[in-house]
């Protein structure tokens, strides 16, 4: 009972940290087309920065996460306005791969430069860091941070989407940018405001995410491919898929993980394939 | 006969430059050969059939390990592990194959990266057979043909290599324009107007994948045989993502693409990585960045448009 | 009158809307039938249908008294129904040879051979450069298909279809988007069609359908409205209704 306890409560906290990071990317591929295989990258910038700022400029957890946030979108511009722009809308994945695998790359190798290559501790407030008491049990709060957030981040970004008038347009803009453009849509400017908000969700979730996924020069490259994989198993631009998808995953991946450690993530990828095999487009998914 | 013909010539000229550029490094030239034919068969799924994947190493790797437990069991000549893992590497396609060509787009691209992470999680587990994290050691083959023997400065395993890519490839290239190879690059045009010509694309797309698998396997089957050991960097996501870089920095569907983006490419992490390797992941970045926005079709292909131009432009003058 | 193609109240329907109703009629060997309507009558759905992209929500197909209702695009290919698409698909990075070559191995079930050269397989180069020269394209036979005119590559996609040995060929427009100049070829082409093959051809060009058709369908909402001679086409009150609205009434000299 105990184990089923734990397991839920990892699973779920991470199910809730692959959320937070890949509905940035769920958005953006939903939108623009584009297979991000940089997005894990830009949420190990966050984590980098939440790190610099908490341990060598002493700030508060809050204002790391602020400053992780708004770093990485900056940081983000330049590649948004000189690279992506390129390839928004245009389905040649193999060009859309390399592209993003190069930034990646690059991204890997100047974080090795400026921060070394050791892992990047973000430690946490001491709220949220000890024992929390339900009552029957004892449970890190951390974890329940997480899971919060996540929930939060769900919602907001639902209200966002279906009740504001940036989520009307950018729907409009995924059904049909032809259309979006003679309505006086600026396709461009929604494009670029929601590859930020991507960037900022992806960053974010680095930071609160960083005791399951620590912080180091390769984990860009260690988790390129699972945030790919939830977004594809959920369905390109479905909030209700990738949280689907997540939790689902993360929880895969933890049983795994507790009952059968020496497979790795064998059951996480076997997981996968069985629902891309019997839902291609995604558990929520749509045709394009 | 032409391309053919080239296509020896081609081979035997790199073959000779590499040993007077790296004669003390004959085992680097071999290891090298043997990724030569991992990117050559990804070529032919992703080049030749339109099939984006990054799994590819699941069946270089596989081979790798089985050749290398039958090496350690007894079974020694090394033209026979050859055999093996052809064969090996074919079944492995026929599998990935299945597998992956089911659907097409992202679909597609996600079952190719979970099949190469599962094989690699496994290869991880199954520890009796794979040696884990430690890997296989200890391979070695007899003498090929009896009479040449494997020395430690890798001569006979560089001739050895040099000589299978050579009848590889010769071989890849007739195929490529043989009727099958001829409806495989159809199916990539346009693979509804394939079904249109009555043919059925699913089984011709998995065939080419037991092709492709059998050319890898004889990659993996040479790392195994010449290099003596097999580690789990021969599954890994790492080893998938380079070839496919490799592929499309040289161009993709022509066969000479994967020749010479595979060679220049790991000539060149040869020298630069011997420095610093993050200094090397932002080198590979930078170029992959440069290749997509200048050369998006990879080397080969600018390196013809380029010269029609040249030709032109001298017709005109 | 044996017939090669029979359609049994054929129906297509996406969600509410009905794009193809009820339709039945039968082709016979060397019919030349042109299928018209006006702009939404349903009439590519219904080559789509009939090809096998689409499946019908309801009614019958039989072709040479096989029933093909189930079967795949390929199946039916390959038992002789074949169609041009009125935008041009052809294999874009082949040469004309290839594209019609592939065709004819494909028939002749040669795709399997790994160690000839394609294009170069004598029972298959002597077709292809029949059928190009037929089609007077036979000096492209080597360029590939990206540098042909657009008139040359409706002319290839002819060629292609020819190549399979249709016994039922549906032609989805073949002249459309054709320069002036380039129609003509088209046209020959089509009037040198084999005579035992029956040919359906969707048209919007009234001189090319009075040229070319023993009979018309008239498509119009999604119904079958009128079938017989070309002539009496432009006479029938519901034809005349369905193309011209309540004009065609009220439109009397005075």
């Amino acid at each position: 009972m105990q184990t089923i306890l734990s397991i839920g409560l990892d699973g779920l906290s991470y199910g809730m940290v692959l959320f937070i990071i890949s509905i940035g990317l769920s958005i953006m591929m939903g939108l623009m087309r584009v297979v991000n295989l940089a997005h894990g990258a830009f949420a190990m910038i966050g984590g980098y920065l939440a790190s610099y700022a908490l341990r060598d400029l002493g700030v508060h957890y809050s204002v790391a996460i602020l400053i992780a946030v708004a770093g990485t979108v900056l940081i983000s511009i330049p590649f948004e306005r000189l690279l992506y722009q390129r390839i928004y809308r245009k389905s040649d994945e193999l060009t859309q791969l390399l592209l993003t695998i190069g930034i990646t790359f690059l991204i890997i190798g100047v974080a090795n430069f400026t921060f070394g290559p050791t892992l990047k501790p973000i430690p946490l407030p001491p709220g949220l860091s000890g024992p929390l008491d339900i009552g029957f049990r004892v449970i890190p709060t951390h974890r329940v941070f997480v899971i919060a957030c996540g929930a939060v981040t769900a919602l907001a970004l639902w209200v966002l989407i279906d009740r504001t008038e940036f989520g009307i347009r950018l729907r409009a803009a995924v059904d049909n940018s032809d259309m979006a453009d003679a309505l006086g849509i600026r396709t461009e400017w929604i494009y670029a405001a929601t590859f930020a908000l991507a960037v900022g969700l992806g960053a974010f979730g680095g930071v609160v995410g960083a005791e399951l996924l620590p912080i180091e020069p390769f984990y860009a490259l260690r988790y390129m491919v699972t945030f790919l994989v939830v977004v594809s198993v959920g369905g390109a631009g479905s909030i209700a898929g990738a949280l689907a998808a997540s939790l689902l995953l993360g929880l895969a991946d933890t049983t795994g993980k507790y009952l059968a450690p020496e497979f790795g993530e064998f059951f996480f990828y076997l997981a996968v394939i069985l629902i891309v095999l019997l839902f291609p487009r995604g558990l929520f998914g749509r045709a394009h | 006969m032409m391309p053919e013909f080239l296509g020896i010539v081609a081979i035997a000229l790199l073959g000779v430059a590499g040993y007077l550029l790296f004669p003390d490094d004959l085992a680097f030239l071999t290891r090298l050969i043997a990724i030569t034919l991992l990117v050559l068969s990804l070529d032919l799924v992703t080049g030749y059939c339109g099939v984006a994947t990054l799994g590819q190493a699941a069946l270089f790797g596989v081979s790798a390990y089985v050749v290398g437990n039958v090496c350690l069991a007894g079974i020694t000549d090394p033209l026979l592990l050859l055999v093996v893992g052809l064969l090996v590497g074919g079944v492995m396609g026929l599998v990935s194959g299945a597998l992956i060509t089911r659907f097409r787009g992202l679909p597609q691209l996600v079952l190719s990266i979970a099949f190469g992470q599962l094989v690699a999680a496994l290869s991880n587990k199954l520890s009796s057979f794979t040696g884990g994290s430690d890997g296989l050691s200890g391979i070695s083959p007899t003498p090929v043909l009896g009479i040449f023997n494997f020395d430690m400065y890798s001569r006979t395993a560089f001739i050895f290599s040099l000589t299978i890519l050579a009848v590889v490839f010769v071989l890849l290239l007739r195929f490529v324009r043989s009727p099958f190879g001829l409806l495989c690059r159809g199916i990539r045009d346009d693979d509804l107007r394939a079904q249109m010509i009555g043919a059925a694309v699913y089984p011709r797309l998995v065939l080419m994948y037991a092709v492709s698998g059998a050319v890898a396997g004889i990659g993996g089957a040479l790392n195994a045989i010449t290099t003596g050991v097999v580690g789990l960097d021969s599954v890994s996501f790492e080893r998938s993502a380079e070839a496919l870089v490799m592929l499309v920095l040289g161009g993709a569907g022509n066969l000479w693409g994967a020749l010479f983006g595979a060679v220049l490419f790991q000539i060149f992490e040869h020298i630069v990585s011997a420095t610093n390797p993050f200094h090397w992941m932002t080198l590979v970045g930078l170029l992959l960045i440069l290749i997509v926005v200048f050369a998006p079709r990879g080397l080969s292909h600018a390196v013809v448009v380029g010269w029609s131009k040249l030709t032109r432009r001298e017709a005109e003058a | 009158m044996t017939s090669l193609l029979e359609l049994h109240g054929v129906s297509r329907a996406f969600g509410g809307l009905k794009v193809n109703e009820d339709i039945s009629f039968r082709l016979a060997p060397g019919d030349r039938i042109a299928l018209i309507g006006p702009n939404g009558a349903g009439k590519t759905t219904l080559v789509n249908v009939i090809s096998g992209d689409l499946a019908p929500t309801a009614g019958r197909m039989m072709l040479a008294g096989e029933d093909i209702t189930r079967l795949r695009i390929a199946e039916r290919v390959r038992r002789g129904l074949v169609r041009t698409f009125q935008v041009t698909r052809l294999f874009a990075s082949l040469t004309a040879a290839e594209n019609v070559a592939l065709a004819i191995m494909q028939r002749k079930g040669i795709t399997r051979r790994v160690f000839s050269l394609a294009t170069e397989v004598p029972e298959v180069r002597v077709e292809w450069e029949t059928l190009l020269g037929q089609l007077g394209i036979a000096h492209l036979a080597r360029r590939p298909v990206a540098q042909l005119a657009y008139g040359q590559q409706r002319l290839l996609e002819l060629a292609i279809g020819l190549a399979l040995n249709p016994k039922v060929l549906l032609l989805d427009e073949p002249a459309a988007g054709v320069p002036h100049d380039e129609a003509p070829r088209i046209l020959e082409a089509i009037e040198r069609l084999p005579p035992e093959i029956a040919v359906l051809m969707i048209e919007h060009d009234m001189d090319l359908v009075f040229r070319f058709a023993q009979r018309v369908l008239v498509l119009a909402n999604g119904r079958l409205i009128f079938e017989g001679a070309p002539d009496a086409v432009t006479q029938d009150a519901e034809v005349r209704r369905a193309y011209l609205g309540s004009y065609a009434d009220a439109r009397r000299p005075a």
